[in-house]
């Protein structure tokens, strides 16, 4: 066996690390990894345009944007604040771990592609959270809002990813099924499926903590700062 | 009939609309980033078919196109365009309040409708041919739900057609080259299973384990599992190479683990990684790109923690279930 085509790991490594564009460095990195496996230019171009094109439903987020941009002009983001804020009770830790548990119902339903980044993040999520949030603490200042945006994100993915293996799972649990199947080893897929139950109720608590915990900082940093500015009322009052 | 290639042709001509509005401009490489991307959605069913019955020059085309885009990728800034005014979209949000849920809920809710149709087909063993002509049936479902929002969407704001073309190209311009970092990515998932490389970094962890303790065995295909995850950006790329090098031949032939709970939480050791990488760009460098923030690692920064723990938890599951 060659060692040489981990050439191509290697460019990534130090492109990221140099914060060249990633674009540019992750097509190096295929031509790295190829030249050292002694492929020629031409099987190269034609690898990379093939696989390039059977990959193309990872754009098909684009299709979302238009409905959004129609929408976000027309207020889409501040009525969801709006309509957030006058909700009675609901917190932001309420709002993200009840969207924690529909994402990770869905994705066990083989619904993946309902709910996303593009889909419900940017229009809903993430503008619902920063209304929850300042609902509870006042305004958020730039950093915090750009915290509790990330968080929605990361809600989203983790969500997604523990949900997607359990029961009807087609994608992971049918590739994993494949391979054995290809080694020798036959398994149903619901066998598979059902080892990741405990594994999807880990990552539902441990998110759901640190959901809580996250708003309990911002909370406990809200109190500080608006004490500080209390104390210098008092003090402009002396 | 609906087919996944009308969505491919819909993406070229927004691509193309794109393209020309930047040109409109004077922001050149952007105007022939979003061209040549248009042109490979336009062409790219002929180039695969062409492919397939023997000619590469297409696929080699194509390859030329990808690295085009590469090198035209660092050249584009990310554009500062004014949204419309607050107050404006305040007084609007005022007048439309719930009505602008719908046309956001119908995405979702127009492609739930699919993948049900989808699985009720296939368990009553009635083919939905006449409906789902090509491609997945969810997918296919969420490229008409974005249709169908989107009419909604002109609909209840009472807007122009073009302003869709606008609206959409001001959000394609921020995202910018981020948008297109899953796919190039994928792709070199493609040329890495080509040229070996899995192969290579597979024998290489074998070679470095006491494969003679179950606990070393689980801990170096967790671990690999979620370096090759952090290298390539994706699960489903680690899983088959990570599993054949360590997975198989230690810890279900050597040690006789249960081979479904490995598979299993393999996988989702994997998905740990998923959340601690950039390579993973459509869940964690484009939603940064799409939410506006500043750090292009920022989501990773708020999910890194969940993610160490669930692969302790996972390891720890691993050791005890596969081993019962």
């Amino acid at each position: 066996m060659s060692y040489w085509p981990l050439i191509g790991i290697a460019v990534v490594v130090l492109g990221f690390a140099f914060r060249l564009n990633p674009v540019l460095v992750v097509v190096s990195a295929g031509f790295a990894s190829g030249f050292a496996a002694g492929k020629s230019l031409l099987e190269l171009l034609a690898l990379l345009g093939a696989s390039f094109l059977t990959n193309r439903t990872l754009m098909l987020f684009v299709l979302t944007l238009p409905v959004i941009g129609v929408l976000e002009r027309a207020g889409l983001r501040e009525h969801a604040q709006s309509w957030i804020a006058d909700l009675r009770g609901l917190t932001l830790a309420k709002l993200l771990i009840g969207y924690l548990a529909l994402r990770q119902l869905l994705s066990m339903l083989g619904l993946t592609n309902v709910a996303g980044h593009a889909q419900t993040v940017r229009p809903l999520l993430a503008p619902m959270s920063e209304a929850a949030a300042e609902k509870a603490h006042g305004g958020l200042n730039h950093d915090e809002q750009q915290r509790v945006r990330a968080m929605a994100a990361a809600t989203d993915n983790v969500g997604l990813f523990f949900g997607e293996d359990v029961f009807l799972a087609l994608g992971a649990v049918l590739l994993i099924q494949g391979f054995y199947a290809t080694n020798g080893i036959k398994l149903e897929p619901l066998q598979i499926a059902l080892w990741a139950l405990p594994t999807a109720i880990a990552a539902f608590v441990i998110h759901s903590v640190r959901i809580v915990l996250f708003q309990r900082r911002l909370n406990r940093h809200r109190i500080g700062s608006s004490n500080s500015t209390a104390a210098k009322a008092s003090d402009a009052a002396d | 009939m609906l087919r996944i290639e009308y969505a491919w042709w819909l993406l070229a001509a927004f691509f193309f609309a794109t393209a020309w509005m930047n040109s409109r401009e004077r922001r050149w490489a952007a105007t022939a980033f979003w061209a040549v991307l248009a042109l490979l959605f336009a062409g790219g069913d002929f180039a695969l078919a062409a492919k397939q019955a023997g000619d590469a020059r297409p696929a080699q085309f194509a390859g030329l196109c990808v690295v085009a885009l590469a090198m035209l990728a660092p050249m584009m800034r990310r554009p500062a365009f004014a949204e419309r005014a607050l107050d404006e979209r305040i007084a609007s949000a005022q007048r439309l309040r719930h009505r602008l849920f719908l046309p956001a809920l119908l995405i979702p809710g127009v492609t739930v409708v699919f993948a049900l149709v989808d699985l009720a087909s296939k368990k009553y063993n009635r083919p939905i041919n006449w409906l789902i002509g090509s491609g997945s049936a969810t997918l296919v479902g969420l490229a008409f739900a974005c249709l169908v929002a989107l009419l909604a969407a002109l609909t209840v704001t009472r807007s122009r057609p073009a302003l869709a073309v606008s609206e959409g190209r001001r959000l394609l311009d921020t995202l910018g080259w981020a948008a297109l970092l899953p796919l190039v990515l994928a792709a070199l998932g493609g040329v890495f299973t080509a040229t070996g490389v899995g192969n290579a970094v597979a024998a290489i962890v074998a070679n470095i384990v006491p494969t003679q303790h179950a606990f070393a065995c689980v801990l170096a295909y967790g671990l690999g599992m979620v370096a090759f995850t952090v290298i390539m950006g994706n699960a489903f790329a680690a899983f088959p190479v990570i599993t054949a090098g360590i997975g198989l031949p230690l810890l279900i032939r050597l040690h006789g683990a249960d081979a479904a709970v490995v598979g299993s939480l393999g996988m989702l050791t994997g998905y740990c990684g998923t959340l601690l990488t950039p390579m993973a760009a459509n869940f964690n460098i484009v939603p940064a790109a799409l939410l506006e923030l500043d750090d292009s690692n920022g989501v990773i920064r708020a999910q890194w923690p969940t993610a160490i723990m669930l692969l302790a938890v996972n390891l720890a599951l691993m050791m005890w279930l596969a081993f019962r």
